[in-house]
């Protein structure tokens, strides 16, 4: 434990590069923008490099002997003075790094610093350049706290903060509608889950009596026969806060909407990281989860759900940005679905990987539409393969890794999960067939948006597509090779790597088995290419005739089974006359105004009564004082003074005697 | 001397000073040019001394004298400064009617 890792620069280097583009940067030229935009994320992702390397060598070299500078995992750094201490509850500023939020901070610094280098040559024409940098510079602070974070409540700053600059993003057009719209409804939706995860909070707080993970795991470890109960209700209301961040069902539906914003936002937040934070969280928690099977069923079942569901809706999106986001849905879905077979390092393991080629598949998206001079109707494009080689290629690699092709790298995560999901009892086998399902989907629809894109004939005759600047092009092709590499490590050293922050993963015990399941995959995610590859290149008049023979099937699929209509009707419109009818009618106008108005009534009439005494006339002033006067000495002459005046002391001595003479 | 005191009962006197007064009352409150209003208000002030030197002759008491003397010196001072304001006012409006003098008023 010697050697500091300076973890507190990690989130603070990119709040200063906030601070300083968001007082200062539309002052500032734009090359300097973007370097502060840029060299804070890229020192932070030093910083996490420099920790990886630190711990590394102390992991590697032998027990005892301990090399200058090294820091053994778990790490902790709590600043001195606590946050919060009211009697029992006790919260410190303290950063926690173990191998689990080491490999989640390395993604997120990591490809967040990839996504900013795109943004500049994406951003270099937009108006509120200084503003967007700023934003995204303020997403990595708190994504950085949120994955740092030692207890609940400073992970709980971080998530709120990341919604808020995804919020911020989202609505980045704000001059748009459908933008301001679409940055209230991901911050509506998200408010639900968060109430869920801040129960959970108040939940954890009675039961364990403390916020930090680690001590409520030992608080956990010391009552090995605690199961259930309590603890079903945790990890339910942390899983509602998690299905709200990850867009899982039922609280998806802020997702789709939120590509309204940027793309390169699109594919940090609404992609790579952000909407890994559910699955985070229940990795992190996996200790509470381990011992509430119900909520691990229900996790599983909620990702199985969802993984199946936006998968089909994925089918029949025209944007191509949607396309990629009920895709991110989906697979967010076998993310949970992995966490719901207790396969934590499967989950943390895909989440790695879909950073790689999600952020790469909405880069190289970008890179189309920036192309198409800002056109996402992929109806229209088409023919793209030769003027965009660089894009082509790099989004060719992507689309096979989410295929889940080998030797790439979503081929070993998404094997890694459909496995654990088949050796887990006899609910698993549903849940495996799902997961292949989606996987054929997947393939389908991936390779659907591949052909409209880049083959065929370009669609929209007066466009002129060109590729995209250098700063565009690099961080496709390094995301391209991460795409390729980034599973070689296999799950086996992966989840030996992340055993000390979320236990074991039972290890293959059946490889006959799963030869025969990754072959179901692989044949499985060919079908679906095979599909594509008829309707869509060969074929191309036949996805309408299908649509036209099943127009109740198409019509569901393409109006996203209605749900946003559902939810109107079913939640917000009686909301909204709730609001309307009850709160602004009966409550604000009724009560609240009614009170309001009794009491300036009030005054006002007692005012005009009143100012009627105040005339300015200075003989009714006289009347009155006169008048008061003789009142007075009425009252002094007929009533026995003894008993009132004398007695209070006021001393009005008059000496009555005399009035007898 | 006893003359006074033989002849002259104390309610008499007292009678006197509560008629004074109460013309100076009532003058003060029907009369509407303001000389009336400030003599009225010396009447007063002059039925209240009567009363207070009846008493102290009656009581053989020096401090209602003392009282008069007072009273006396503040009316002085008064009627310097009541006559002075008056003046200032019959410049400025150019009217003496109590009612059209009413600055008060919002």
């Amino acid at each position: 434990m010697n050697g500091s890792l300076h973890l507190w620069l990690i989130p603070l280097l990119p709040f200063a590069g906030f601070l300083v583009n968001g007082i200062l940067g539309s002052r500032l030229p734009r090359w300097l923008v973007s370097t502060i935009g840029l060299l804070a994320p890229f020192l932070s992702f030093l910083l996490v490099l420099n920790a990886y390397a630190l711990t590394s060598i102390s992991a590697a070299t032998c027990p005892g002997c301990s090399p200058v500078g090294a820091a053994a995992l778990p790490y902790v750094e709590v600043f001195p003075h606590p946050w919060i201490a009211i009697g029992g509850l006790r919260a410190d500023f303290s950063f926690f790094l173990d191998p689990l939020s080491l490999v989640m901070l390395l993604v997120v610094t990591g490809v967040g610093f990839l996504i900013h280098i795109y943004s500049v040559g994406y951003m270099a024409h937009e108006e509120g350049y200084a503003r967007y940098f700023s934003f995204l510079n303020l997403f990595l602070f708190f994504m950085t706290v949120l994955v740092l974070a030692g207890n609940v409540l400073l992970m709980f700053v971080g998530w709120e903060g990341v919604g808020l600059a995804s919020y911020l993003l989202i609505s980045f057009y704000f001059k748009w509608d459908s933008a301001a719209a679409a940055g209230k409804k991901a911050f509506i939706v998200n408010r639900i889950g968060d109430f869920g995860f801040l129960i959970g909070i108040f939940l954890i707080l009675a039961s364990f009596g403390t916020l930090n993970f680690s001590q409520i795991a030992q608080v956990l470890a010391l009552k090995a026969a605690w199961h259930g109960g309590l603890l079903t209700v945790i990890c339910l209301c942390l899983l509602v806060g998690a299905a709200g961040k990850s867009a899982q069902l039922p609280l998806y539906v802020w997702l789709p909407d939120a590509m309204e914003g940027p793309t390169p936002v699109s594919a940090l937040i609404h992609a790579a990281t952000m909407v890994t934070a559910g699955v985070y969280l229940i990795a992190r928690t996996h200790f509470l989860f381990d011992r509430a099977p119900i909520a691990l069923a229900v996790v599983a079942i909620v990702g199985a759900a969802t993984a199946l569901f936006a998968a089909t809706i994925g089918l029949v999106q025209n944007d191509i940005k949607r396309v990629l986001a009920y895709s991110t849905i989906s697979q967010l879905g076998y993310m949970f679905l992995a966490c719901g077979v207790a396969a934590y390092s499967a989950a943390i393991f895909h989440l790695v990987t879909h950073a790689f080629f999600k952020a790469l598949l909405f880069l190289a998206a970008g890179s189309v539409i920036h192309a198409m001079g800002g056109e996402q109707d992929m109806r229209k494009m088409g023919g793209l393969r030769k003027r965009l080689p660089v894009t082509f290629w790099t989004m060719t690699i992507a689309v096979f890794t989410i295929a889940g092709f080998p030797p790439l790298a979503a081929f070993f995560s998404k094997d890694a999960i459909l496995y654990s999901a088949f050796v887990s009892g006899t609910g698993g086998k549903i849940l495996w067939f799902v997961g292949l399902l989606t996987a054929l989907l997947t393939s389908l629809y991936m390779f659907r948006l591949w052909y409209m894109t880049f083959f065929g004939e370009l669609r929209s005759p007066d466009v002129h597509p060109h590729e995209s600047p250098l700063s565009m092009r690099a961080p496709l092709v390094i995301l391209a090779l991460l795409s390729i590499c980034g599973g070689w490590i296999g799950i086996e050293s992966f989840s030996a790597y992340l055993a000390p922050s979320v236990g074991f993963h039972p290890a293959v015990s059946n490889p006959s088995l799963e030869f025969i399941l990754t072959l179901v995959a692989v044949l499985a995610a060919l079908e679906g290419w095979l599909i594509a590859d008829k309707y869509y290149r060969r074929k191309t008049e036949r996805p309408a005739q299908l649509a036209a023979a099943l127009p109740a099937g198409y019509k569901l699929l393409a109006n996203k089974y209605y749900v946003d209509e559902i939810y109107g009707v079913v939640l917000v419109k009686p909301l909204f006359a709730f609001s309307q009818y009850v709160l602004g009618w009966v409550i604000d106008t009724g009560i609240l105004g009614g009170i309001a108005w009794l009491l300036a009534g009030t005054a006002n009439l007692s005012g005009m009564i009143l100012q009627r005494w105040q005339s300015g006339n200075l003989r009714s002033y006289a009347a009155w004082l006169t008048a008061a006067a003789a009142a007075l000495l009425l009252f002094v002459f007929h009533v026995p003074i003894g008993t009132y005046l004398g007695a209070h002391g006021i001393g009005l001595q008059l000496n009555l005697h005399w009035m007898g003479h | 001397m006893s003359f006074l005191q033989n002849d002259v009962p104390l309610n008499w006197y007292l009678l006197l000073s509560a008629v004074l007064f109460s013309l100076g009352v009532v003058g003060f409150l029907i009369k509407r040019n303001l000389i009336t209003v400030f003599m009225s208000i010396e009447l007063m002030l002059n039925a209240v001394n009567l009363s207070f030197v009846a008493f102290a002759y009656q009581w053989h008491e020096v401090k209602g004298q003392i009282f008069v003397f007072f009273v006396m010196m503040v009316a002085a001072a008064e009627a310097a400064v009541g006559l002075a304001i008056i003046i200032a006012v019959f410049r400025v409006r150019a009217t003496l009617a109590v009612d059209r003098i009413d600055l008060m008023k919002l």
